[in-house]
């Protein structure tokens, strides 16, 4: 319950200002609560500048006791109909995780028309799914998505939420730690438990990759963390699957939002996107031209996969900014990177160290390169790569 | 490893790292292609013209930082680093710029000086012709009074910036019987009827500056554009090349460490004979002399630039001396570094063959290295007579 | 318009090391430089000035030395700088940091913008937009690559990059926002400004002066904790293809042919 301490409170309105859910509001001069829509964040009683507001002892108790939050949360991501590949890879993992935790594995569906989704998520390892079925959320939007996961956490207490680190992941899953004043992991790699006392160990990468860390979030409730995609390995569905489909209707405060999609644009990506291919062809400097790059278009055609850049030739102008690889780019690790007239720098190895098999090719032989790789080529890319590209064709049989 | 310690102020010292961040994040990575294609650098030139750069040495009321010499040569040597062909382009407006400052009315200053140290116009200055390099006097394009305008005619010959600057500083011969003091110095502007370009110049180096012939054929100017004095001219220019000079030797000084580092960073790396090449002593030998070359350099033109900002007056010889000196070091450093990078050294794929082209016209322009001679003995002869 | 750019220092990538054995960053030595993103961040920001008009102002939490990211961000045009300093705000996570740098945004009053860069590059979270979003209460867009005001000079359009290509957004000011690299070129300092950096005072707000409370901030008002850290060894097999190119391209088929990648 949320007291307003009303000798202190002087109207200013900084509650009703940052109040995501409409949950408090200034009438006749002093703050009126309205405890329905008021989830209990507390971001209102940090931001009141008189300390008017306080979150009443029982209800902060119970926030607090951290055995009284169960399960394992899934929270699917479907674009356009498909649902991300990470959903599965989590599901996979919360199975495991929740075998060892003695809990049950929920996956959140937000959508429109998503209904008939649910079923996949139950014979991919979910023993239930929430369904939130809305026109409102047919496009995503941070506000909410956000504001109805926090609502739904807060009713249902799941010990553990995990996301996949999507562009729609990593932008909302922070509103909803931050009103669940809770502590969230981005970008993991890893997970695990500790049946002792049931914490989460997330395994994440820092400095670009050059740094493992494993956190947990000890005293807290939910543990939330975001996954990288395209690390855990999803499991087979399992046709034989049972598990509960339940429908929830999100209240109307939840469904407002300041953002407005005006156009979605699905560019036509040139095979996979980078981080869910399994073979990258990077082009750097050493293609010096424009119009060798299409080089590295036919050899990642041919391998079905797709074509990388480095930050010099993105400031070249030979490839969109979309397709840079490193550290203010994107972060792959594919089954296969191939790394063409790429000299190595610092801040674009840690973009792709974590690949498979590496291969590259620079006619510098000291380049930092081959620090790095599995198989290295000391040679022009202009002259190696059409000969690769006929030898794989003949291999091929093409 | 202790470097020289030149006592930089901070200022100074900010200068430096400005015009060093523009020479690697700027220059750098375009310097070939800029090479290779003679493109006008005018990305380059906004940058320095927003970094302040273009003002160091135009006074406060004009928008500039009324620095000095020395200023100016420091932030020369840093953009020499990345290209002499970007940064000539940039000392190139000085040169234009300084008669202006120095000989200008207040009505011309206003006029030009603010758009000068903004940046927002480049300047070029004409004297060399067809027939008159060294020998300046023997110039021929006229300048003739015809009621309140003045009429130009010639041409001028591998004027840097010629087409892309906007303004001109040029010396005509208003009276051939003066000899010497018959030369005028005008300001012109680009679209000055009359005033046409030749094509532009291919060069053996210093690709990213344009270098084109100036034609003025019954260039009809206001009387206010006429520079100084009549008759000035010569005074003028050389005047205005001694304060430039020092610059030069700057330029030769940034050209010639980057050769140096390129050198060095080579010669760890590659193996021949199971060691590094570096620690064979003809290498050492090589890069030592042209180390202890380029700090001589350094010390001299910085002394020179101190002298002169301290206000000496007749610093033609040691501003010939600066220049001289620092500008043969360039063309020997950089022959030496493309001599240690061996068949590299030759390739286009890596800089220092493009230093090399490029290092040769220092000994060249702003008056050639035999000139410089000629000045410096000339200088002692004066000198030691009055001892 | 008044707008707000929170900066981070972070150790430079090109300098810094990590020690295998302890598993740690190694701090010596390692040049501490504005984080990538925010430079474009603050080129939103002065951008934005030099069409409204207006004031930019910077904020960084962090130790003493992080004075020196402010100043140059002042020598790139930002009108103030305000450092957050306290050893009480040490190893906050994201929880702690948007707490209290939301407490001190709310001290600077009212704010049209608040810039971001889209993550640090040492944390790598990209947590902290968000969340400082949440507690200012203001709409937020992340990953931003291109924006316009309108001519009401309130409404903001932008370009959001996901996985599958982009969105375009419209809201109003006052909002959040944070940025991608490919959203601008961030300018280069200026001798003036230079100038103008080396002789600023940079205010030190303290937990006291923020009026923060104890428990939401530094380690106390983290709710994650780090057990361990170490440094993975990437064992690169670094076998070099001999010979000439052809001969090269042979060796490498066939081990892709052993890896089953020629099966497609």
């Amino acid at each position: 319950m949320l007291k307003v301490d009303t000798e202190k409170c002087t109207g200013c309105g900084e509650c009703e200002e940052v109040c995501t859910f409409g949950a408090i509001c200034v009438q006749n001069d002093v703050a009126v609560v309205d405890q329905d829509a008021c989830t209990l964040c507390g971001i209102c009683v940090d931001a009141c500048p008189e300390g008017a507001l306080e979150l009443h002892d029982e209800e902060r108790l119970l926030a607090t006791d951290l055995s009284s939050w169960k399960g394992i949360w899934v929270v699917a991501e479907c674009r356009s109909g498909v649902f991300a590949p990470v959903t599965f890879e989590l599901l996979a993992k919360s199975r495991v995780l929740a075998d060892k935790l003695s809990t049950d594995v929920t996956a959140v569906l937000m959508g429109h028309e998503i209904e008939s989704r649910a079923q996949e998520l139950i014979l991919h390892g979910a023993d239930r799914v929430l369904v939130i079925d809305h026109p409102e959320l047919a496009t995503f939007t941070d506000e909410v998505y956000g504001n109805i996961l926090a609502d739904l956490a807060k009713k249902e207490r799941p010990e553990i939420i995990l996301a996949g680190a999507t562009a729609a992941g990593r932008s909302y899953i922070p509103r909803v730690a931050t009103i669940l004043n809770t502590g969230l992991t981005a970008d993991c790699t890893g997970l695990d438990v500790r049946a002792e006392d049931r914490a989460l160990l997330q395994t994440r990468p820092a400095f670009g990759g050059n740094l493992l860390a494993t956190i947990v979030c000890p005293g807290h409730r939910p543990q939330m963390a975001t996954v990288r995609p395209h690390v855990m390995r999803a499991s087979a569905p399992d046709p034989g699957r049972k598990g509960d489909v339940i429908r929830i209707l999100p209240g109307e405060n939840l469904l407002g939002h300041r953002v407005r999609v005006l156009e979605s644009v699905k560019e036509q990506a040139e095979g996979p996107n980078l981080s869910e291919a399994d073979v990258i062809v990077t082009a750097g400097r050493g293609f010096e031209q424009e119009k060798n790059v299409e080089l590295a278009r036919e050899l990642a055609d041919l391998l079905g996969g797709t074509v990388g850049a480095t930050r010099a030739a993105v400031d070249a102008g030979w490839l969109s900014g979309r397709s840079q690889i490193g550290q203010t780019g994107v972060t792959v690790s594919p089954k296969l990177y191939m790394a063409c007239g790429v000299s190595g720098a610092i801040q674009h190895i840690v973009g792709m160290q974590g690949s498979e098999i590496i291969v590259a090719i620079n006619k510098d032989a000291e380049a930092p390169i081959f620090d790095v790789t599995t198989y290295g080529l000391v040679g022009d890319v202009k002259e190696i790569l059409p000969l690769l590209i006929r030898s794989i064709r003949k291999k091929r049989g093409l | 490893m202790a470097q020289v310690n030149y006592f930089l102020t901070e200022e100074q010292q900010m200068i430096v790292d400005l015009a060093r961040q523009i020479a690697v994040e700027k220059i750098i990575p375009v310097r070939a292609e800029l090479d290779e294609t003679g493109e006008f650098p005018w990305d380059i030139m906004k940058d320095i013209a927003q970094a302040d750069l273009f003002g160091l040495y135009i006074p406060e009321e004009y928008g500039g930082f009324a620095k000095g010499c020395f200023e100016n040569c420091l932030a020369v040597e840093q953009l020499a680093y990345g290209c002499i062909a970007v940064t000539t382009t940039f000392a190139a407006s000085a040169l234009g710029g300084y008669p202006i400052l120095l000989f200008g009315s207040d009505e011309q200053k206003a006029c030009y000086l603010p758009d000068i140290a903004s940046g927002r116009r480049l300047v070029a200055f004409g004297l060399t012709e067809a027939n008159a390099g060294s020998d300046a006097a023997r110039i021929q394009t006229t300048a003739v009074e015809d009621g309140d305008d003045w009429i130009i005619n010639g041409t001028k010959q591998w004027i840097t910036s010629g087409g892309e600057a906007e303004i001109y500083t040029i010396i005509t011969m208003t009276n051939r019987n003066k000899g010497a003091r018959g030369a005028t110095a005008f300001i012109l502007e680009k679209g000055d009827p009359g005033f046409s370009f030749g094509r532009k110049e291919r060069k053996m180096g210093l690709n990213a500056s344009s270098t084109r012939e100036l034609v003025f054929n019954e260039c009809r100017i206001p009387k206010d554009r006429m520079l100084g004095k009549k008759g000035q001219g010569f005074i003028m220019a050389m005047r205005t090349l001694d304060l430039a000079r020092p610059g030069i030797g700057a330029m030769a000084v940034g050209l010639a460490q980057a050769a140096l580092d390129e050198a060095v960073k080579y010669a760890r790396q590659r193996i021949q004979f199971d060691q590094p090449i570096i620690s064979f002593q003809a290498i050492q030998h090589m890069l030592a002399d042209m180390a202890t070359r380029i700090e001589a350099s350094r010390a001299l033109v910085y002394s020179t630039a101190r002298t002169i900002d301290a206000g000496a007056n007749d610093v033609a010889k040691l501003s010939a001396m600066a220049k001289l000196f620092a500008t043969d070091m360039a063309m020997q450093v950089a022959t030496d570094a493309v001599q240690i990078l061996g068949g590299y050294g030759y390739m286009k794929s890596y800089p220092v063959e493009k230093m090399m082209r490029d290092a040769k016209v220092l000994q060249i322009y702003e008056g050639t290295n035999q000139i410089m001679r000629n000045v410096i003995g000339q200088a002692l002869n004066k000198e030691y007579t009055k001892k | 318009m008044n707008i707000v750019v929170c900066i981070k220092q972070v150790p430079d990538a090109k300098t810094v090391r990590f020690n295998t054995e302890k598993g740690t960053l190694v701090r010596e030595g390692v040049e501490a430089v504005i984080n990538p993103f925010d430079f474009h961040a603050l080129e939103a920001g002065l951008q934005l000035k030099d069409t409204y008009g207006g004031e930019v102002t910077v904020l960084s939490m962090g130790p003493p030395q992080a004075e020196s990211a402010l100043k140059e961000a002042l020598s790139l045009g930002a009108d103030k700088g305000i450092l957050l300093s306290d050893r009480a705000f040490a190893g906050a996570d994201t929880l702690a940091t948007t707490y209290t740098l939301a407490k001190a945004i709310k001290k600077l009053g009212p704010v049209d913008l608040v810039l971001c860069g889209k993550q640090a590059i040492d944390g790598d979270t990209a947590q902290v937009g968000p969340g400082l979003a949440v507690r200012l209460g203001l709409p937020y867009v992340t990953c931003v690559n291109a924006l316009s005001v309108l001519d009401d000079g309130k409404t903001m359009h932008l370009r959001r990059i996901n996985e599958d290509g982009y969105d375009i957004l419209e809201l109003e000011m006052p909002a959040l926002l944070t940025v991608l690299a490919s959203l601008n070129t961030p300018r280069l300092p200026s001798l003036k400004g230079k100038m103008r950096a080396r002789k600023a005072e940079i205010p030190v707000w303290d937990a006291r002066e923020l009026g923060a409370e104890p428990d939401r901030i530094g380690l106390a008002g983290s709710a994650t904790q780090v057990v361990s850290t170490w440094v993975p060894t990437f064992e690169a097999r670094r076998e070099m293809l001999e010979g000439p190119a052809e001969e090269q391209v042979k060796a490498l088929v066939f081990r892709f042919k052993e890896a089953g990648i020629l099966n497609a």
